[in-house]
């Protein structure tokens, strides 16, 4: 990024926000550069002999042709040090509480501003020796990011040779030098915590592992059903009002990953908002800290420019690999890929690019696998095992699961939560459909089940599955004529149904108890189910009708379970056992 | 700075091309003055070196190419605002139109307005109470929300969206607090304009009004800046006099319809159904400017009006508008045909902020489970109706014939209200329960059993 040959060009035309110049002025593709007097941020997209193509991340709003274009030598990068963590940056990592401090509750163009907090002193521990060798992504210092994070600064990936100074342990702003590397062709190079990394290009791994943990989310329908592993992708599809925002926020609220990165891209202001707040008061379980402690949210509100709406999905995979590199499981949650994939088609419109499917580019597909791809388990440059996950929101117009985007989306990803708006309507949440929604991993993931949790756990899954797929094809017949009809034991497959759906998969994200479940309850909760319905199944075989069965308070018990029994109190659930071998007897008892 | 460029070189549509300019920004406005003196105003919407594309607003009746002075002003499109608006009647782009003279202004905004720094924002907690049961119980309106209704041809939301402004305007038991309405209509029709006017005398706001009208037969192209003239205005008034701004934006599908006309016009590719692409970016332009800021006193509240085209909730204009709004009141034919006033489908209608705004403290403890009830119970109707369709009602079993009653009483009760009835919420949710009691107990899975021992086996009065 040397000042002295700048490479400048002359605004030739604009529209929205694609600029062009007349002829190639020597800029490279994807090139960040500056344009006009108020020094907008902009990134080269298209070069040709007699001209070259710019978007633009600020509205272009007074923007004249004859004004210059400064190029900076390098691509869009993000940088990478301590104080990414508790922030909230806009698409191309500008901190939006540093814009509202200059300027106010509205966000200005042009802003100049640090993304991360240069004065800050952090206080490093340097985990290296003077003399010893490292290669890049070797950790140099740890520095204590937030209560519930410690940042492991690294030797930047590419980057190899000796350590020839050290500074002792102390408070360092993250421009100062830390170390002094010797390279292999001898030039000597000060390292500060400062990484730039360009958002578009994935950083390096030594290695991509199996997928067999999960990301435990303590979202019934979600670990139980259809799990997702660390490292996984997975999408949730639905309509408006369905509750995809509200499905990411539980994850990301809840998960066991260490690190949350939320990208906020195109959708509501109110909604960042109220995570900034409801993320700020809420205490991690796992840690006792603040969720915020762990969270850097990206914020691309929808009335925000769209090129940088398209730029923070890659802004925050790119935060979301650095913190992996230094061992940490991170999730992201993107929502929504629908509203990124329509700025790349609003900008492909203003390209004047021959559109494919429904206006959308069609490069469309191979963007949404490149991103999609930049997530997995990972073995590290510097031999830590780390994950990215990646949690798409799609948003399909009309609520039509066969638009391009949630199509495309569907090829690329392992897990797939379907958002039904019948459920929804009827305020059934989470409102993830149990028929349409399918996870790649659970046998992936069936020896970490079977470890940790119990080893009955995928066939007890696979039970719950079947009696609800009964239940659907069940329903089909007493739509036609009624369920008074039906024998017995179908009647009990409704009954029990029932009690699967309203006390299992139905969660309360706004109960105490219920917004977050751990494994154990969850299996349990399934045991008494199952158990309720073998002893149930017993009795119909001997003759009772279902009409008797229903007489007792039991299934109503069991719907409540999830209610009744505190997460810190899991004995009680073995009470339960009990009391449907009551009923069992009982019925028996008073009818035999 | 004030070069005037003599003469046109292309008109096509609503679109003026000039060239030979120099320096014009994009985004700029241009003064358009014609051989007898008519003066038309413009917005440069393409500019490259030489060559500017100008939209004008009044339409391009009149003007040739030959003596036309064309003078660039060095802005965006600005609005003069005053807290003296209220009151008046503006056009489309807000020029005064009821011959009570110019205003003087205190401040020139300009109209694209700025995104709000979701950091600066404040999350929307302070319910408004409309004083419709189906609104109030299953959707409620929160201070700073945009909660649109969206409608059909012949549907009541122009009444609907004047009942709400009468009632929350009226009887508002806050006191001290400034309350204003900000109504933009964009091709509508000279009665549905007179009918708000109307109403607003009638019902004693209209000093507390500011209308920005677009009829149907205005130009096109004023229709694409009437909502950002009347935000301004509301942002204004809210967030610099400290005002709580209700805004009524109708319909937002003639401004939909304006952005397609003038984009196929321009030579754009078209998305969805023709509209450009970028007519979400748009709608959330228009959509995100409601709000509340940290440390100020005024809100903006929008109530945006769309009549789906053909009924279809699935149409981009719809579709787009609920993905960037907090909600939707979504109004049923059907209902309608039943005289059922209002005709609010519960069902697909939501909102989204209501959350964090009901219960202990707001409304009544009870509320968010009275309305979880109510949304599931009146979703198994719809089962109870289908299967009634074809077995009959005499087959069904009781448990469905008891749905059925349900749900007639609550179409004609819960939703259902005189055009005059103003309920306030405890009205609101003891009728919930009055219905929710013709449900045996076991079906009600939705509530705490605390809540149930407390208000189920309540005799109803």
């Amino acid at each position: 990024m040397s000042k002295t040959d700048e490479k400048t060009g002359i605004i030739y035309k604009i529209n929205g926000p694609v600029i062009q110049l007349k002829q190639d002025v020597g800029f490279a593709m994807n090139e960040m550069v500056y344009v006009g007097k108020e020094r907008l941020v902009g990134e080269v997209i298209g070069l040709s002999v007699d001209s070259t193509t710019i978007q633009v991340y600020e509205e272009t709003t007074g923007i004249r042709p004859g004004e210059t274009v400064i190029g900076t030598g390098a691509p869009v990068t993000v940088t990478l040090a301590p104080g990414i963590l508790k922030n909230i940056f806009d698409g191309i990592e500008r901190p939006l509480s540093e814009i509202a401090k200059t300027g106010g509750a509205y966000i200005n163009r042009g802003v100049n501003v640090d993304s991360l907090d240069t004065e800050k002193k952090w206080h490093t521990h340097m985990t290296v020796e003077e003399g010893s060798m490292v290669t890049g992504g070797t950790v140099i210092a740890e520095v204590p990011e937030t209560p519930a994070i410690v940042h492991k600064v690294m030797v930047p990936p590419g980057k190899e040779g000796r350590v020839l100074q050290v500074v002792p342990d102390g408070g360092y702003t993250i421009q100062d030098t830390l170390m002094v590397l010797e390279l292999p062709d001898g030039t000597k190079e000060p390292l500060t915590m400062v990484q730039k990394w360009p958002i578009r290009q994935a950083r390096p791994v030594a290695r991509r592992c199996p997928a067999d943990q999960p990301l435990v989310t303590g979202q019934r329908i979600l670990d139980t059903l259809f799990p997702l592993a660390k490292g996984g992708t997975a999408a949730i599809p639905g309509g408006f009002g369905t509750g995809k925002t509200m499905t990411q926020h539980q994850i990301a609220k809840w998960s066991d990953a260490n690190i949350i990165i939320y990208i906020g891209c195109g959708e509501r202001g109110n909604e960042m908002t109220q995570v900034l707040e409801e993320f700020g008061e809420l205490i991690d379980p796992k840690t006792g800290n603040p969720l915020m402690d762990r969270t850097t949210l990206i914020a691309n509100t929808s009335n925000m420019p769209v090129a940088a709406r398209e730029a923070s999905l890659y802004s925050g995979l790119t935060l979301a690999e650095y913190y992996r590199d230094m061992g940490y499981h991170v999730a992201i949650m993107a929502d929504s890929t629908s509203r990124w994939a329509e700025a790349l088609r609003e900008l492909s419109g203003r390209l004047e690019e021959m559109p494919a499917e429904e206006g959308f580019p069609a490069y469309l597909a191979s963007r949404l696998s490149a991103f999609y791809e930049r997530a997995g388990m990972m073995e590290n440059l510097n031999g830590t095992m780390g994950s990215v996950t990646i949690i798409g929101a799609v948003s399909p117009q009309g609520g039509d699961f066969s638009e391009p985007v949630t199509q495309n989306t569907k090829r690329f990803v392992r897990c797939f939560w379907g958002l039904d708006k019948s459920l929804a309507y009827a305020r059934h949440f989470p409102a993830i459909s149990w028929l349409t929604s399918y996870s790649e991993y659970l046998s992936d993931l069936r020896a970490w089940y079977s470890e940790h949790v119990d080893r009955k756990f995928v066939e007890n899954r696979n039970q719950i599955v079947s009696l609800l797929s009964q239940e659907s094809s069940l329903m089909e017949i007493v739509k036609l004529i009624g369920s008074d009809v039906l024998p017995d034991d179908q009647k009990l497959i409704l009954e029990i149904a029932k009690v699967i759906r309203t006390g299992f998969l139905q969660q309360n994200a706004f109960h105490k108890e219920d917004t977050c479940v751990p494994m154990e309850k969850q299996f349990k909760m399934m045991e008494i189910i199952l158990y309720l319905y073998q002893k149930s199944r017993a009795l119909i075989s001997m003759g009772m009708p279902m009409s008797v069965l229903k007489e007792d308070p039991i299934f109503d018990k069991v719907i409540a379970i999830k209610y009744d029994v505190p997460n810190d109190q899991l004995h009680l659930l073995e009470d339960y056992k009990i009391q449907i071998d009551r009923f069992y007897d009982d019925v028996v008892e008073r009818n035999g | 700075m004030a070069i005037e460029y003599l003469g046109l070189n292309a008109i096509n549509g609503p679109m003026a091309v000039l060239e030979g300019v120099r320096g014009a920004a994009y985004d700029e406005i241009v003064e358009m003055v014609t051989d007898d003196g008519k003066k038309k105003l413009g917005r440069i919407i393409e500019v490259s070196e030489d060559r500017a594309v100008i939209q004008v607003f009044a339409g391009t009746e009149g003007l040739a190419l030959r003596g036309v002075h064309t003078r660039l002003t060095g802005h965006p499109m600005e609005l003069g605002v005053s807290g003296e608006m209220l009151g008046r009647t503006f056009n489309g782009i807000g020029i005064p139109i009821d011959g009570l003279g110019e205003i003087i202004p205190e401040k020139m905004l300009d109209v694209n307005g700025k995104p709000l720094n979701p950091v600066t924002r404040e999350y929307p907690r302070n319910y408004i109470r409309t004083g419709i049961s189906a609104i109030d119980g299953l959707m409620t309106l929160i201070r700073g929300q945009k909660l649109p209704i969206f409608s059909g041809n012949g549907l009541p939301h122009d009444q609907l969206a004047a009942q709400i402004v009468q009632q929350a305007s009226l009887g508002d038991e806050d006191s001290g607090e400034e309350f204003a309405i900000v109504f933009a209509a964009m091709g509508v029709k000279h009665d549905v304009a007179d009918f708000f006017r109307r109403t607003f005398e009638e019902s004693g706001v209209s000093s507390h009004v500011a209308m920005f009208v677009n009829l149907a037969n205005d130009p096109v192209v004023e229709r694409l800046i009437t909502p950002k003239v009347a935000l301004t205005l509301a942002e204004y008034l809210a967030f610099e006099k400290g005002m709580h701004i209700l805004v009524i934006l109708t319909d937002m599908t003639s401004f939909a319809e304006a952005m397609r006309e003038v984009s196929s016009s321009k030579g754009e590719i078209p998305s969805r159904k023709g509209y450009p692409g970028y007519l979400y970016s748009e709608f959330a332009a228009i959509y995100e400017r409601a709000g509340i800021v940290q440390g100020v006193n005024g809100s903006v509240t929008q109530i945006p009006i769309l009549t789906m085209p053909n009924d279809d909730i699935t149409h981009p204009i719809p579709d787009l508008t609920g993905y960037i709004t907090e909600g939707q009141i979504v109004l049923d034919r059907s209902l309608n045909g039943q005289s059922v006033y209002p005709p609010i489908n519960v069902l697909p209608s939501l909102s989204r902020l209501m959350k964090d705004g009901i219960g202990e403290g707001f409304t009544r403890g009870d509320h968010q489970s009275v309305a979880n009830q109510l949304f599931s119970c009146y979703a198994k109707v719809g089962d109870a109706r289908a299967l009634a369709s074809v077995i009959g009602e005499d087959e069904l079993s009781p448990l469905d014939k008891k749905y059925l009653k349900f749900g007639r009483e609550f179409e004609r009760r819960f939703v259902g209200q005189d055009p005059y009835d103003n309920r306030n919420i405890i009205q609101t949710l003891n009728i919930g329960w009055e219905l929710l009691r013709l449900l045996p107990r076991e079906e009600l899975d939705r509530i705490d059993t605390k809540i149930l021992d407390q208000y189920y086996k309540e005799e109803s009065v």
